[in-house]
């Protein structure tokens, strides 16, 4: 892209934003004193029934929120209030935890059921079975068998970012040119040699498409698991923020969320351009 | 009467109605007035004696008034006397107070839900209680009554706070397997409220309600009962005139302010929140309905109190600690203050003093008091069990024959004094039973059935 044009691009998205909160600050202004209210209840009431101040938080309200979360990130008093950055660091951590376990799975079961078309028909059924199965729904029957909240929680990351990976990978295994592989079968390569040094190379691109996809998921999916499951993480934030109805810490969570998502998109994103195979 | 008054006084009733000395309409103006005289300096030893004490003599004289001419003629010394004849209350206290032996497990995690009923768990944390006893508990922020129902069966919880039918629905077997569950104590009396919105100000008839949405936190729920017997009473069947959804308590604030409720029958601090919000107004607290109702509970499994009974026993007595400190007045401005911050109940400390100390403003622009809009006492009355349970069989959550006494002994006693009587070599109280008066109506918790057929408004068994 031309400089010119990245500038402009730059430019458009900067007056995007500023008209945005520019309109958000406005919907969101008090309307001053509402009501002549004696002073000892007026004094019990919060300030949106007494000065009129609108439910909705402002985008000061939230820049000032966001500033002193990020000015203590990390502090720790009790079970039940933690920094935002330990929240993040567990949901993190469980989501890297639960995706490694599923790669761990979907990479080699993806291989075999692209190498082997037999296997691709008899997994086919259950894969398109439990494909679509959302999934929060899982987590009663998780709760209840695992018996182990977190436990749980990392279950069902697994549980959903093992298929698009699988099927990505079964997909790039199993469309690997034909030629390649005749070629190697020319040359009496061993089935790990044309595993390791053909098929994967060839695949990888899709396969980590297919990681992709599969880490989006699962940053969804934690936030929901946990402000079901509670205890700590983002999502028992937001559900914890949610209680006090304190919105502002609400909207603070969401910006967050979208930033950590986006991170580990880009991460991802990175290493498929490291692993394009040039034809 | 509270389970920490003394039962061998001969001036005081064991009835909710009135006072002790007679003079005022409540205990709580009873107390209000006496406060200023005298507050006499009650010991840790007195209190536990006076709850064993209790639990005895409300056994020996299950009527009120010959209890009282039994004191009267002879007094409180030659009774004490008398009844440490046949009970060595002396003995049982010691047991109770310190314990069999040493704790089986010092650290335990203990699930609440972010409501003031939950008081006396919260704040026997940052307060110490816990720790005074020997026991390390973090109090664990729950996301809701299900969870905390998994998360106990799963024992990631030692013990839990729940609501009073939940142990009796999860040991009858109601919405899941039966697990045997005891409720050695109930965590608060009254603190709900019917909350309506602001637009329903002036329509304060519940005649007039037909075709509302009102929300209850959870179908096992005080606050399910309450509401639907509130409503009966008016002649609105809570099944076919209103709809009544099971919501989750902050969803219920934000649903009122979109309109999408008419109001409901929530615990607080919920209810003070809508008015601080400017949503809503309190339309009656639940204490207009049945006066010292249980709502929430403490709760175990069986298991967790037969393999570790001395580790509970500790964890009963905090919790008693913590409550008989919770029933003073003059103590709550310190507890709102305790448990307001975001590791507890996570709300402004001016909604939850509101709850706590009874003087809140009510949506309407007045400012009232109500010392007891919500109190503390923790004796499981096996009577409110068998109420809850009418009231199940009432609505069609359970069905068939019910042994009411046999599930309420089960379940509301079956450890506390039960459990440390009988490890003292002692025949434990066979029922704990009191009537009551629910809207005007007494309920005689031995003709459970009666009650259940005088009602206009039931489903068919």
């Amino acid at each position: 892209m031309p400089t010119a044009q990245t500038w402009r691009a730059a430019a458009i998205s900067l007056a995007i934003l500023v008209a945005f909160l520019s309109v958000w600050h406005l919907a969101t202004r008090g309307t001053g004193v509402t009501a002549n209210m004696d002073p000892e209840y007026a004094k019990l009431m919060g300030q949106t029934a007494t000065q009129g101040k609108s439910a909705m938080p402002g985008p000061f309200d939230v820049a000032t929120t966001i500033w002193g979360h990020l000015k203590s990130p990390f502090y720790d008093n009790g079970p039940n209030d933690k920094g935002l950055g330990i929240q993040l660091a567990y949901s993190i951590g469980r989501v890297g935890l639960g995706y490694l376990l599923a790669v761990l799975v979907a990479i080699p079961i993806g291989f075999l059921i692209g190498m082997s078309p037999l296997m691709s028909r008899a997994l086919d059924p259950f894969i398109q079975v439990l494909k679509p199965i959302s999934p929060l729904a899982w987590m009663p029957l998780a709760l209840y068998t695992i018996k182990d909240s977190s436990a749980s929680a990392i279950f069902v990351i697994f549980i959903c970012s093992v298929w698009p990976m699988l099927l990505n990978t079964a997909f790039g295994v199993a469309s690997v040119r034909k030629e390649w592989l005749n070629v190697a079968r020319t040359l009496e390569v061993g089935t790990f040699r044309r595993a390791f040094t053909v098929i994967l190379p060839a695949a990888a691109p899709t396969i980590v498409t297919g990681m992709r996809i599969s880490i989006g998921i699962a940053w969804l999916v934690i936030v929901a698991a946990e402000m079901l499951v509670g205890g700590t993480g983002i999502g028992y934030f937001v559900w914890n923020q949610w209680n006090n109805l304190s919105i502002t810490n609400v909207i603070v969570a969401i910006l967050t969320i979208g930033v950590v998502g986006m991170i580990l998109d880009q991460m991802l994103a990175a290493l498929g351009r490291s692993v394009t195979y040039p034809e | 009467m509270s389970t920490f008054d003394d039962p061998f006084d001969a001036n005081r009733r064991l009835r909710a109605e009135g006072c002790s000395c007679g003079l005022h309409a409540s205990e709580a103006e009873h107390r209000r007035s006496s406060q200023l005289q005298c507050v006499p300096v009650e010991s840790e030893e007195k209190r536990y004696e006076q709850v064993v004490a209790s639990a005895v003599l409300r056994k020996i004289f299950p009527q009120d008034k010959s209890r009282r001419a039994f004191l009267q003629s002879v007094g409180a010394a030659t009774a004490l006397a008398a009844v440490s004849q046949f009970f060595p209350v002396g003995a049982a206290t010691e047991v109770f107070a310190q314990g069999a032996g040493a704790l089986e497990k010092k650290s335990l995690k203990v699930g609440f839900i972010p409501i003031t009923c939950a008081t006396p768990i919260i704040m026997a944390e940052p307060m110490g209680f816990y720790k005074k006893h020997g026991l390390e508990v973090e109090v664990i922020k729950t996301a809701g009554w299900a969870v905390i129902r998994d998360k106990t069966i799963n024992k990631e919880y030692d013990a839990a706070h729940m609501l009073s039918p939940m142990p009796l629905a999860l040991t009858v077997g109601a919405g899941s397997n039966p697990i045997p569950y005891t409720m050695p104590a109930v965590e608060n009396i009254n603190g709900q409220a019917i909350t309506l919105a602001m637009k329903h100000k002036d329509r304060r008839d519940p005649k007039s309600w037909k075709g509302f949405k009102l929300a209850v936190p959870f179908d096992y729920s005080m606050h399910n009962y309450l509401l639907r017997y509130y409503l009966a009473e008016h002649g609105i069947d809570p099944d076919a005139d209103v709809q009544i959804r099971a919501v989750p308590p902050p969803e219920m604030v934000a649903n009122l302010r979109a309109d999408n409720i008419d109001g409901f029958l929530a615990p607080d601090p919920v209810n003070q929140r809508a008015v601080y919000d400017g949503v809503g107004f309190i339309h009656i607290l639940s204490k207009q309905i049945w006066d010292r109702h249980p709502c929430c509970a403490f709760a175990a499994s069986k298991e967790f109190v037969t393999t570790m009974p001395n580790t509970y026993a500790a964890l009963l007595k905090s919790i008693i600690d913590a409550t008989a400190f919770a029933t003073k007045q003059e103590n709550r401005k310190q507890i709102a203050e305790a448990i307001a911050p975001a590791n507890y109940l996570n709300q402004p400390v001016t909604v939850v003093e509101q709850v706590l100390t009874g003087v809140f403003a009510d949506g309407l622009g007045t400012v009232q008091r109500v010392p007891d809009r919500i109190d503390f006492d923790p004796f499981p009355w096996e009577s409110f069990a068998v109420w809850i349970l009418t009231q199940m069989k009432r609505w069609g959550q359970i069905k068939g024959d019910i042994d009411y006494a046999g599930i309420a002994k089960q379940v509301f006693l079956a450890t506390d004094t039960t459990k440390l009587m009988t490890e003292v070599g002692l025949t434990p109280p066979k029922e704990t039973m009191k009537t009551f008066v629910v809207m005007g109506k007494t309920f005689d918790p031995a003709k459970p059935e009666d009650y259940l057929n005088s009602f206009a408004i039931k489903r068919p068994a």
